[in-house]
């Protein structure tokens, strides 16, 4: 199903310093990294010091067209959309290292349901984009039974709901494994599919298994957001050593975004300034961004200066650039997808009070989705996730 | 021989499921008198508690392994199996893990390991007659039961000990234990505690040596795989899953089914519909064979065919081999539930007398050759349980090491360093 949701502009980013890309095999760890940043609209606000006077804009989500006068070929890069850099870092991969595979469900001659591995099994063959049966479980323990003697598979589930029937294998094999014996084998697997909230598709296709995940040891999970960083976190993920769970978003296969031509990954422990700020650290990942923006614009508009964080590690969050972060505004507004019960933004609550519990000038403010299956009706839908309008109120609650 | 395995074959004609008495099995190799199809050989022991079911009727269109071989037969003189070299490797193998596993249970007594134990006591003969026919870079997937399919597969009797023990030394540092044991020297794949999960896993490594060969052009990988499981393992839902995928793609596995009728305290006739296990592997388009397993000789025939047929490319095959284990499921387990009649029965086939008996009578090995290894083995085991105990435990440092292949992925701290550089770290104290 397509998601319509073409109006969201994650235009250009302004300054496209990848990240240091990471080589696992170096034994020397790179220090830290430069941020990539990337504004939501085309509109720049440098002046950190407070509210610069902005002309009110009514949808802030939507997509601001490239100005008229630049054409394509000028810029540098090439635009497409998100699913487009995710099949394109996985082609990368798999042109790259021979034993880089995928296996799912209708990943080979239907090209994927989201369209990630179109066009791959032509390439590449029935055996290196395997066709599953609808096995979960059994596939995904295929998969790690590949990884450990030798080979690398992304292993995709249709829906990352579906992956609750392969909990066995990721928690004890994929997860534990290595550990269980005593580092004779590695599991580099990635293991990636959209999942969330997305336009009435139900309550069992709309679960965030994020935070089921996240107790086990072992593994690392990273959520992508712009097509930047999809391409940029499924390259690092492949060519990670660790089993990486890659959280996609149903809604967000179709954004639009110019990324660079040349070879870049997105480094799997950092988080992402997207917006930096004084008054208010705002914590997101995944779709949860773009509420997060919309909601920076009538906050903007209003005065207030937020400095939005897309973690993008979930597992293990970067400590470093959320602390820096919590230093400097004093204030911890986190906005999820996630239900409030167990989620990524509780851990993230814990995380914070542990190590910053001194910056903080107010209690961490933790907004998720109500602990409520997801109803199919589209009003109600609305009402379990989290709105702009809800981000602002409680910002302005939080800058009081 | 391979005539009754080829896929046409078990198809199509029908074998009579023979039946015998219990006393023809003091000589179990003596092929007139086959193995019996094992649910009828002791109406009452095995029936007793499902009186309604009329297992007479049942036919089935595999074979049972005792039919073939028995064709191999001449009249005159008894063809040998084996070869003397052959024969004593066998018994060696076998002899090493009974004798491993009664120390096992001692150290277990005496406090020296801990936590779950599976003894393997009585099925010997599936490990020693599957495994001995593999090369180093076959894989081998097991159970928790695993300790005998370790040192079969070459695993060093003091490697395993000192896992038992919790020591550093283990061949998992002493992090797996009992369940867990792997070895990459070996191609071991483990050692897993919640049955199932390991046949997707040996599943994976099938389907490498497949990719190995067709993707990596690597033209001369024939790795096979053996999934060794239990009775229990059969209904559930991995197994049938990849069943189903290992004969769709061909995978070069075997899987190996070890039933000795008990999943801890449930009958295999309480648990399952259909409790001939053989006959689903032809439900998804594979041979099925059912085996003595208390026969190290008869199961060795059939794991050639089956690992035969995985390397030529042919597919998978699924092997019931009926055994039993002599001990409890685990050492926690008071075994109270098992009719002692039964005990005995199995009791008197056990494998290596069996073996011992037919390297004697057919002149390959002489009682004092056979006392010789007794005496290798008990010092190979003694030795074993020396060096685990002078063994060092883990230090603490070792705590944080193999959570990840690259330790990245504790993250970046507070500081802006990666936390694996955290000098706690390597000493096993940081906070992650």
């Amino acid at each position: 199903m397509a998601a319509i949701f073409q109006g969201v502009g994650a235009a250009a980013p302004l300054s496209s310093s990848p990240s240091n890309s990471f080589d696992s095999n170096k034994s020397v760890f790179s220090p830290p990294r430069s941020f990539s940043v990337v504004r939501s609209d085309g509109i720049v606000n440098l002046n950190p010091k407070g509210r610069s006077a902005q002309r009110l804009i009514s949808n802030a989500v939507a997509t601001k067209a490239d100005s008229p006068a630049a054409s394509s070929s000028s810029k540098p890069g090439h635009e497409l959309l998100l699913f487009e850099a995710l099949q394109e870092g996985l082609e990368e991969e798999m042109e790259r290292d021979p034993r880089v595979c995928v296996m799912g469900e209708d990943v080979g001659h239907y090209g994927g349901s989201y369209k990630v591995t179109k066009g791959l099994a032509k390439r590449f063959g029935d055996l290196r984009v395997l066709d599953t049966p609808i096995a979960e479980n059994s596939f995904t323990g295929m998969g790690i039974g590949a990884a450990m003697t030798g080979l690398r598979p992304v292993i995709e589930g249709m829906n990352m709901g579906f992956l609750l029937l392969a909990f066995n294998q990721i928690s004890n094999n994929c997860g534990m494994l290595h550990y269980t014996s005593g580092g004779q084998f590695t599991i580099p697997v990635v293991i990636r599919g959209p999942g969330g909230v997305g336009r009435q598709l139900g309550a069992e296709h709309s679960q965030r298994l994020e935070s089921y995940f996240q107790s086990i040891p072992g593994i690392q999970m990273v959520a992508c957001s712009t097509p930047y960083n999809a391409k940029g976190l499924m390259k690092a993920a492949i060519r990670s050593e660790n089993p990486v769970i890659l959280f996609e978003h149903v809604l967000l296969y179709n954004l639009k975004e110019r990324i660079p031509d040349e070879d870049y990954i997105c480094n799997l422990e950092e988080a992402e300034m997207v917006r930096p700020g004084e008054h208010v650290t705002i914590l997101t990942y995944s779709r949860m961004r773009y509420h997060v923006m919309q909601a920076a614009k009538t906050l903007v508009n209003k005065g207030y200066d937020p400095e939005v964080i897309d973690i993008r590690s979930l597992k293990p969050f970067d400590l470093h650039t959320i602390g820096n972060s919590v230093k400097k505004t004093h204030r911890v507004l986190i906005v999820e997808e996630c239900m409030r019960t167990g989620g990524i933004g509780a851990s993230l609550t814990a995380a914070i009070t542990e190590n910053f519990n001194d910056y903080l000038d107010a209690p961490i403010m933790c907004l998720s989705s109500q602990d409520v299956p997801t109803p199919y009706a589209g009003t109600l839908e609305e009402v379990t996730v989290v709105q702009p309008a809800q981000i602002v109120t409680a910002v302005e609650q939080l800058c009081q | 021989m391979s005539t009754a395995f080829s896929a046409a074959n078990f198809s199509t004609q029908s074998f009579p499921l023979n039946h015998t008495s219990t006393t023809t099995h003091d000589s179990p190799l003596v092929f007139a008198k086959p193995t019996s199809q094992f649910l009828r050989s002791t109406p009452k022991l095995r029936l007793s508690s499902f009186s309604k079911l009329n297992l007479s009727r049942r036919s089935g269109t595999v074979v049972a392994v005792s039919d073939v071989v028995k064709q191999k037969k001449s009249k005159s003189t008894p063809t040998l199996l084996i070869t003397k070299e052959e024969g004593l490797e066998l018994y060696e193998d076998m002899v090493l893990g009974r004798a491993f596993e009664d120390m096992c249970a001692q150290m277990y007594y005496r406090g020296k390991m801990f936590g779950f134990v599976h003894l393997y006591n009585g099925q010997e003969a599936v490990s020693t007659g599957f495994i001995k026919l593999l090369k180093q870079q076959d894989s081998v997937v097991s159970t928790y039961r695993d300790h005998v399919h370790a040192l079969s597969k070459g695993v060093p009797a003091r490697a395993v000990m000192s896992e038992l023990f919790g020591k550093t030394t283990g061949c998992c540092r002493g992090q797996g234990g009992s369940m867990h044991m792997f070895s990459r020297e070996h191609n071991l794949l483990g050692g897993f505690a919640f049955i199932g999960e390991g046949i997707p896993i040996a599943t994976g490594a099938a389907f490498t040596s497949k990719y190995k060969r067709e993707v990596l052009k690597e033209a001369d990988c024939d790795h096979v795989t053996l999934a060794f499981f239990g009775d229990g393992t059969c209904n559930n839902g991995q197994f049938f899953e990849c069943l189903n995928m290992a004969s769709l793609w061909k995978l070069p596995i075997v899987f190996v089914v070890e039933n000795n009728l008990w999943a801890i305290g449930m009958s295999h006739l309480r648990a399952t519909s259909d409790p001939q296990i053989y006959k689903k592997g032809p439900a998804f388009g594979m041979p099925g064979i059912h085996v003595d397993g208390m026969d190290v000789l008869k199961v060795r025939e059939v794991a050639k065919e089956a690992i035969g047929r995985a390397r030529r490319g042919e597919g998978p095959t699924l092997v019931e081999c009926e055994t039993y284990r002599f001990r409890g499921h685990s050492l926690a387990d008071p075994d109270e539930l098992r009719d002692p009649a039964e005990k005995a029965h199995y009791a008197a086939r056990d494998p290596i007398t069996a073996l011992k008996k037919y390297l004697t009578e057919n002149n390959l090995a002489s009682e004092s050759e056979l006392k010789a290894i007794d005496k290798k083995i008990d010092e190979v085991v003694e030795d074993a349980v020396e060096f685990a105990d002078e063994s060092p435990v883990p230090p603490r440092s070792q705590l944080l090491e193999n959570v990840f292949a690259d330790p990245k992925g504790f993250g970046i701290g507070s500081d802006g360093r990666y936390r694996c550089e955290d000098p706690k770290f390597t000493q096993g104290t940081a906070h992650v």
